[in-house]
């Protein structure tokens, strides 16, 4: 069960993923997702691969109590392709992997590279049949002739197999690259989000979707902002938010129209005019959104901070959280090597009460809403003995740095977490550095 | 802490570098601006604006179009071709990828290591 939210002590569980500094590019994890009882973690990466961990559920009631996740099921979800009319290649990056509630003993998932949505199932096998009358054990044909007598074959048990199979294939709805899938919560539909528009599928129906938002100019040359994530609303299926580059949100309705262009509500943090600078719109862009568990909220991420905006109020967000406001005097060499533009994902805990995001050096930040504490720790197998107690970091921004403390310029930008999740009920979270997937848990828990 | 600016005040005292600034407070932004136009100073006054966004929908790797090489070749007539531009963010044909230019793709064919 979730803590309090109040002195948490995040430990070390596991870590996946090769030692080795080298780092292929094709191994780069490029998102990471909890289905929607925490027993199974996903992971997308850069070369088309998804992989799934199972928790094994060592005996809770001890205190030593450790979620293993053991990997399940492997396999490559998207491939290279090639566009030919543009001569462009098309990436197997997955993007977005979204879980889907499970109906029956099957999972399933959805998952998405620049231009396909694929519908995956998971399913077990543990038994297989046995006494065939016309083959043999090893699927040798019996000649008839030789066959005296009849059986009926049965199934007997088998070493669990896990499969994954392409059920639905949903492409050639995206002229631009998707950033976001979102499932409704009528469990029939769901969302893709590209640079400028919006899709509604049926679960069910690949040669078919609605476009729902479209923000394409008649003249490209007037393009302004681009759409940078999208998600339905987690109780409401009529309700979706859209959020952009320029740092806005839209939440749409819709049982309004067909088309959702015109927004029923959109929320912006007013700037003052005068503090306006070259980076101010880059800085703003929204990175990623999320609606709150219980529905009420919503979270979005820009490059310096993290927001909470109660749906009731468009004015401005109730909730500012600094995730690393010392970068604020670097952002011209952040500009120059293209950090600036890098996507930070964030999340939710259980309960609403705490939220994270990943910064540079494998550092990640929670801010504990409730208690108005902020915390940052690293990713790193220097603290990989299990069990081990992570200790907080600090950066120094000043002249005097003390002890345990690192300086903005020794920070290494090119370990960077951008993708992080939060069981949906208890304190264990997923961390994904450039090639690794970290796995801690909260020592109370 | 979430709302305090500890860090951007020490920031802000850092020495302001144009010394003919009559107001010596400028916020850590507008002078990381400054430093970049002193670097670059051709960048464009619509920072945002359409080639930041252009280049974001274009992304990926162009290949070399023998459709897009041979309109260009005939748009030039009797001078030379221009090679490709070292710039990656090219969008349209006028752009002439060579051979040379073009990364070596290697698919992934092995398992994940997260697997492992």
């Amino acid at each position: 069960m979730a803590g309090p939210g109040g002195d948490m002590q995040w430990c070390f569980s596991q870590v996946k993923g090769a030692i080795d500094d080298d780092v292929a590019e094709a191994d780069i994890i490029s998102t990471v997702e909890f289905n929607h009882t925490g027993e199974l973690l996903a992971t997308g990466d850069k070369g088309g691969r998804v992989v799934i961990f199972q928790q094994e559920i060592e005996n809770k009631s001890l205190p030593q109590f450790r979620s293993e996740y053991n990997v399940y099921s492997t396999f490559q979800s998207h491939e290279p392709e090639f566009d030919y009319l543009k001569s462009l290649e098309i990436e197997e990056k997955i993007n977005k992997i979204r879980w889907l509630p499970q109906k029956n003993a099957a999972q399933f998932l959805l998952s998405t590279n620049d231009k396909t949505i694929k519908l995956w199932k998971i399913s077990e096998r543990d038994k297989r049949p046995d006494g065939y009358n016309l083959k043999e054990e090893d699927g040798r044909y019996r000649d008839p002739n030789t066959i005296t007598a009849l059986r009926v074959p049965v199934l007997i048990p088998m070493d669990l197999m896990v499969e994954a199979s392409p059920r639905r294939v949903f492409a050639n709805a995206h002229t631009y690259h998707i950033n976001s899938v979102s499932v409704n919560s009528d469990n029939e539909t769901y969302l893709s989000a590209d640079d400028l528009r919006i899709n509604l599928w049926n679960l069910e129906i690949t040669d078919r979707s609605f476009n729902i938002v479209d923000i394409k100019p008649a003249n490209m040359e007037e393009l302004t902002e681009v759409i940078t994530a999208a998600e339905f609303h987690p109780h409401q299926c009529n309700t979706f938010v859209y959020s952009s580059s320029k740092g806005t949100i839209r939440l749409c309705d819709m049982r309004i129209s067909a088309l959702c262009d015109k927004h029923s509500k959109l929320f912006e943090e007013p700037e003052n005019p005068s503090n306006r600078s070259f980076f101010s719109e880059i800085i703003s862009s929204i990175s990623d959104v999320k609606f709150s568990h219980n529905g009420r909220y919503m979270m979005t991420r820009d490059y310096l901070s993290v927001k909470i905006w109660d749906l009731n109020m468009e004015n401005r967000p109730v909730e500012t959280y600094q995730v690393h406001e010392y970068l604020r005097s670097k952002l011209c060499s952040l500009y120059e090597n293209d950090c600036i533009f890098d996507k930070f994902e964030c999340c939710w805990n259980g309960d609403d009460s705490v939220v994270m995001t990943g910064s540079y050096n494998n550092f990640f930040r929670m801010f504990d809403r409730g208690h108005r504490r902020d915390t940052t720790l690293e990713a790193s197998r220097e603290n990989g003995k299990p069990l081990q107690v992570l200790r907080p970091r600090k950066v120094c921004t000043g002249g005097k740095r003390k002890k345990d403390e690192i300086s903005v310029d020794s920070l290494d930008f090119n370990k960077k977490i951008l993708h992080t999740a939060w069981h949906p009920q208890d304190n264990i979270i997923a961390v994904a550095t450039t090639n690794n997937l970290y796995i801690f848990q909260d020592k109370v828990n | 802490m979430s709302e305090e600016n500890e860090e951007t005040q020490t920031a802000e005292e850092t020495p302001v570098e144009d010394t003919e600034t009559q107001d010596k407070v400028i916020s850590p932004e507008k002078a990381e601006e400054a430093k970049l136009k002193a670097r670059f100073p051709n960048l464009g006054h619509k920072p945002g604006g359409s080639d930041f966004l252009r280049k974001r929908l274009q992304k990926g790797q162009k290949y070399f179009d023998s459709g897009d090489y041979n309109m260009a070749k005939a748009k030039i007539k009797n001078k030379t071709l221009p090679t490709a531009a070292p710039e990656k963010t090219e969008i349209t044909g006028d752009h002439i990828p060579t051979p040379q230019d073009l990364p070596q793709r290697k698919p992934s064919l092995v398992a994940s290591k997260l697997a492992g």
